[in-house]
């Protein structure tokens, strides 16, 4: 009985210690990412890492969702007798929900499990130590770059995912009926505006923040050589993941008050 | 009530330092847990002097290079460098001290994903932002020449040997020019002969350049060759602190067991 209590105890101070050492590493993050010299350079480098080089896999993870998205509602809607809906049922599950999170969760697999094992792997090496020894602050170089690269980039990629998942939903649709992209996209946007898009896709930004600082604050606070480097990366991924998915759940209801 | 900036600009009394040492540390104390790695050690490097500083393995002086160079942080005790007190500085104002420092890591600690020259141009990069290309490139070039590296530029870290890796890291440590170097076992690991070139390299750039230098080492040889001074660590004390000489005519046990045995 005792020990469980003392293992709960430990588990819960563990919880703690981490987000105050969390909390303590974004400070230091945010002070030497508004403080010169800024690490432009590396900043563009990680934008290129980060966005251009996950658009392939986001863009692929976005048209599959539109195809099951558009062969599932088709079976639903066709049995409640309101198949003249598909489109605009693809659309906005799209664009409001399975567009931003299936970017988050793939970027969040990519890059947090590179940025996580890639600054794990330089804390092991001693690089981090060799780039802090050279007068140069590591949290402006490596930390605030990544973490910036991604809040940018996730947006981006977010409309390039609901692009390719809306074009495929209609290939789906237009595969088993005759529908032209024109008619699609019109019957699929009628009634939409600005609060069906805009939120949504911009909640993204803090699907990025949360992806970067998890990853660099799990990679940069590794200890224990190879072993080390292969649990930052696996903690990177999982925890960025899930939560990525806990932010979703505050910021959809945050977006069904705030933009109805 | 001393504010941040007063204690940074704290000067030691004349034990500790008396701001002409390059690097005074007093009273330092550090554990890392309940073990304690440093236990009150003291020591002073003068302009232009060399200390070694030998022990066996573990003995914390790996440790206490770190803390020199602000990697780690000291539980009590004082560091200062050409008199200015480090242990209260923030990041970035400790990065205004450590442009006047280099620092060898025992491993070396290259940029895996950068080649040599690129490696050797990181803190000209960061630091020296007035130079153009051209001439950052020239003086990657001069330093890697002097630690006879000028025909390896393209290479990767992992497409050299070990000596060559402590050059590259050396030439990395020299290129702000800096007016203190701290060597993290220099000659560990490497062949006699390697160790040989590398200690001549160490003499050559201390005559070129006039740094302070503290080489923390377990090679005795090593130490004898480069060093001034040496200090004797032992259980994160030090035993003794002289020349060579003094050394060999301490009756400390320990002193005599560590010399007959290295």
């Amino acid at each position: 009985m005792s020990s469980t209590a003392s293992s709960t105890d430990g588990l819960m101070s563990g919880f703690l210690a981490w987000f105050g050492e969390l909390g303590l590493f974004f400070w230091n993050v945010s002070k030497a990412a508004v403080t010169p010299p800024f690490e432009f350079r590396e900043l563009f480098r990680q934008l290129d890492e980060i966005g251009s080089k996950s658009l392939p896999l986001v863009a692929l993870a976005g048209a599959a969702t539109g195809v099951v998205l558009s062969l599932e509602a088709r079976y639903s809607l066709t049995r409640f007798g309101a198949k003249s809906l598909l489109p605009a049922a693809i659309v906005f599950s799209v664009i409001h929900e399975t567009g931003p999170i299936i970017t988050g969760l793939v970027v969040s697999g990519r890059v947090g499990a590179g940025i996580g094992a890639e600054l794990a792997s330089m804390k092991v090496t001693e690089q981090i130590d060799a780039i802090e020894a050279s007068a140069v602050n590591p949290y402006r170089l490596l930390a605030a770059t990544r973490i910036l690269a991604c809040i940018l980039m996730l947006p981006l990629l977010t409309l390039a995912s609901d692009l390719c998942g809306v074009l495929m939903g209609w290939v789906a649709q237009a595969s088993v009926e005759s529908l032209s992209f024109h008619q699609f996209i019109n019957s699929g946007f009628k009634g939409a505006d600005f609060n069906d898009f805009l939120p949504p896709t911009f909640k993204t930004t803090v699907f990025g923040l949360i992806i970067g600082l998890i990853a660099c604050f799990q990679g940069m606070r590794t200890q224990g050589g190879a072993a080390g480097v292969g649990r930052a990366a696996t903690s990177s991924v999982v925890l960025s993941s899930l939560f990525v998915i806990l932010a979703d759940v505050v910021l959809v209801k945050f977006i069904l008050i705030f933009f109805p | 009530m001393n504010t941040t900036n007063e204690l940074s600009v704290r000067r030691l009394d004349a034990k500790g330092g008396d701001g002409k040492s390059a690097v005074a540390v007093k009273d330092l104390h550090k554990s890392f847990g309940s073990q304690k790695v440093l236990k009150g050690v003291t020591l002073t490097v003068g302009s232009g002097e060399t200390l070694a500083v030998l022990g066996r393995s573990g003995t914390g002086k790996s440790v206490l290079l770190r803390i020199i160079i602000g990697l780690e942080k000291t539980d009590s005790g004082s560091v200062c460098i050409q008199g200015q007190e480090i242990s209260f500085l923030s990041l970035d104002e400790l990065g205004g001290v450590r442009k006047k420092m280099g620092f060898l890591f025992q491993s070396a600690a290259l940029y895996d994903s950068l080649t040599v020259a690129e490696n050797v141009a990181f803190p000209l990069q960061h630091h020296r932002r007035e130079m153009s290309k051209s001439e950052q490139q020239d003086r990657v070039r001069t330093l890697l020449a002097e630690v006879g590296l000028e025909g390896h530029l393209e290479k990767m870290p992992a497409d050299i040997s070990g000596g060559m890796q402590k050059r590259v890291g050396l030439a990395r440590a020299l290129a702000l020019d800096p007016d203190i170097l701290l060597l993290d076992e220099p000659t560990a690991g490497l062949d006699p002969i390697s160790s040989s070139e590398i200690n001549d390299l160490v003499l050559k750039l201390q005559a070129e350049h006039h740094m302070a230098s503290i080489v923390v080492t377990h090679d005795l040889h090593s130490a004898k060759t480069i060093a001034d001074r040496l200090a004797l660590l032992d259980k994160g004390e030090v035993v003794i602190e002289g020349s060579f000489e003094e050394l060999e005519k301490s009756d400390i046990e320990f002193v005599r067991d560590f010399l007959k045995n290295s």
